[in-house]
């Protein structure tokens, strides 16, 4: 019997060599390799960048979504302690983010403001607030494709006379966001698919370059693993170093280009709200990496389920 | 310790290969395989390693079935088996002792194991010395010889060699077939397929003759010809 010692000292010797073969395929089949490398660079590359656009994109649409607020005004005679009841229930949906109760007297001074422009001393004419029955809810949205339904809720509540919204601003906010989001993952779909083929034809030549290898190694007794092992730990290492030599690229280049469109762009500085590099680099570092090896592991594998039945 | 019988195997329908092979060979024989060329002496040593299967008939091998033998047992099953080819196939990127080291690498044997075995190995086949020379640098001899190294360092129970001595001058032909003497001597159980008469009538070993895929002839040592 084989002691679990012994075995876990040929396991790890295994896995040793495995991993060197699967260095050496690389060596011995450079131009591959490097096609291979340069193809999924490219493609974590574009990755990298339509992840940073959607990111910051999302980010600047959270914002506008932000700035969209739907007006509730109250039925005459409401008591304050319903307006408070309405405020509650409304605090508690889901999609509100904000809640700002603008009384009368609130509302009037409002009112002055934009409409007297500087001569507020014109509406004195006025003894008594004649928006007397405007208090109202300004509502703050966390995500705006879910106005409508707000709307219908709040328009059924007792004690609400009428609901203030704007369809067209929250309708183009979340139509451009989704269009964003498909556009995106069809151009990354497409550019994964080629990365893909391009790790399976490297591990295709590599297998032609080794088959006399691969053959005396069957013969021997090698079991699927150990002939298959070196061919994924390739594919793996093209995938993980095709995905992070462009992460540091784009690491280097994101705060350049944010600095430049912010110095050109300085009267859009208002919209464009960008992330800071690490917001966005904690989630896209683990994504492409994975990325990365998730492809060259797929890759590969394919691969040797086709030209390598043991 | 191999058993064929009733064997057959065809490529083609209807041109067999192997044609209703019955035959025994013991566990430590020693056996030749003889025939011309087409006469099913490669075909009769790929279906000994399951490489191919028979079309008909059963073969067992150290008790086993191959034909029962499944897909994922066929490794082990392998591991039992050395093979030694006429042009060696040896790796020309390594040395001598990296090519022995890799038969015991591809069992999963840990580095101490073959650190210790493969130089026994090759002071067996007599090339301790040259442990660091590439294939190149070697005679087709002692490119023979580790490939012999190679097969036997699993100690394996049967060895099978292909035309061993196909590559090489009369002298180190001479060589090698001792070399395989002694490593049955040892136990093994050796078949070669050969077609050098001339070594096979002075080994004074079983012959089995094959001719156009039919067993013709099993001769064993001291009977004369029939």
């Amino acid at each position: 019997m084989i002691s679990i010692r012994v075995r876990k000292m040929r396991k790890l010797g295994t896995l040793r060599y495995t991993t060197k073969q699967g260095i050496i395929n690389i060596g011995k089949n450079k131009m591959f390799s490097l096609a291979s490398i340069a193809t999924m660079a490219a493609c974590i590359f574009l990755f990298g960048i339509f992840y940073s656009m959607i990111m910051n994109f999302q980010n600047m649409v959270k914002v506008a979504e932000e700035g969209v607020a739907v007006t509730v005004f109250f039925d005459k005679g409401v008591k304050d302690k319903q307006i408070k009841a309405i405020g509650k229930k409304i605090e508690e949906r889901p999609e509100v983010s904000k809640v700002v109760y603008v009384s009368a007297d609130e509302a009037w001074e409002e009112y002055k403001k934009i409409y007297f422009n500087g001569k507020e001393e014109m509406a004195d004419g006025w003894k008594e607030n004649p928006l007397v029955n405007s208090s109202n809810y300004q509502i703050y949205l966390s995500d705006v494709s879910m106005q409508s339904t707000l709307v219908s809720y709040l328009q059924d509540l007792d004690g609400v006379k009428r609901v203030n919204k704007s369809d067209l601003v929250a309708n183009a906010l979340s139509d451009f966001n989704r269009l964003i989001g498909f556009v995106s993952a069809a151009i990354i779909l497409i550019l994964l698919m080629v990365a893909v083929f391009l790790i399976s034809n490297t591990i295709t030549v590599g297998i032609g370059v080794r088959r006399e290898e691969i053959e005396i190694m069957k013969l021997i007794g090698a079991t699927d693993y150990f002939v298959r092992a070196p061919f994924i730990v390739e594919g793996i290492l093209i995938g993980l170093i095709g995905s992070g030599l462009p992460l540091i690229i784009l690491y280097l280049m994101y705060g350049k280009i944010i600095g430049y469109i912010i110095e050109r762009f300085v009267f859009l500085n208002n919209v464009l709200k960008f992330l800071p590099v690490h917001t966005v680099f904690q989630t896209l570092v683990p994504v492409a990496l994975l990325l990365g090896v998730g492809i060259g592991f797929i890759g590969s594998r394919m691969t040797i389920r086709k030209h390598l039945s043991v | 310790m191999i058993t064929f019988e009733h064997v057959s195997k065809c490529y083609m329908e209807g041109i067999p290969a192997l044609n209703d092979i019955s035959l025994h060979i013991d566990e430590g024989e020693f056996v030749f395989i003889v025939g011309s060329s087409g006469s099913g002496k490669s075909t009769f040593l790929k279906l000994l390693t399951k490489e191919l299967e028979p079309t008909e008939g059963t073969i067992t091998v150290n008790g086993t079935n191959l034909r029962k033998l499944r897909r994922k047992k066929i490794p082990m099953y392998r591991r039992n088996i050395g093979m030694v080819y006429q042009d060696f196939r040896l790796f020309k990127d390594r040395n001598v002792y990296e090519n022995v080291a890799f038969a015991q690498r591809v069992i999963e044997e840990s580095n101490r194991t073959i650190k210790k075995k493969v130089p026994m190995m090759l002071s067996l086949v007599g090339l301790a010395a040259k442990y660091r020379s590439r294939p190149k640098q070697l005679s087709g001899g002692e490119q023979q010889r580790v490939a012999i190294a190679r097969a036997l360092i699993n100690e394996p129970k049967i060895l099978l060699a292909d035309e061993p001595t196909g590559n090489l001058d009369a002298n180190n032909a001479w060589d090698i077939m001792k070399l395989l003497e002694e490593i049955n001597a040892r136990g093994t159980t050796v078949v070669v397929v050969t077609h050098n008469l001339e070594i096979v009538e002075a080994m004074n070993k079983r012959v089995i003759t094959l001719k156009k895929g039919v067993l013709m002839d099993d001769k064993y040592p001291g009977e004369k010809n029939a």
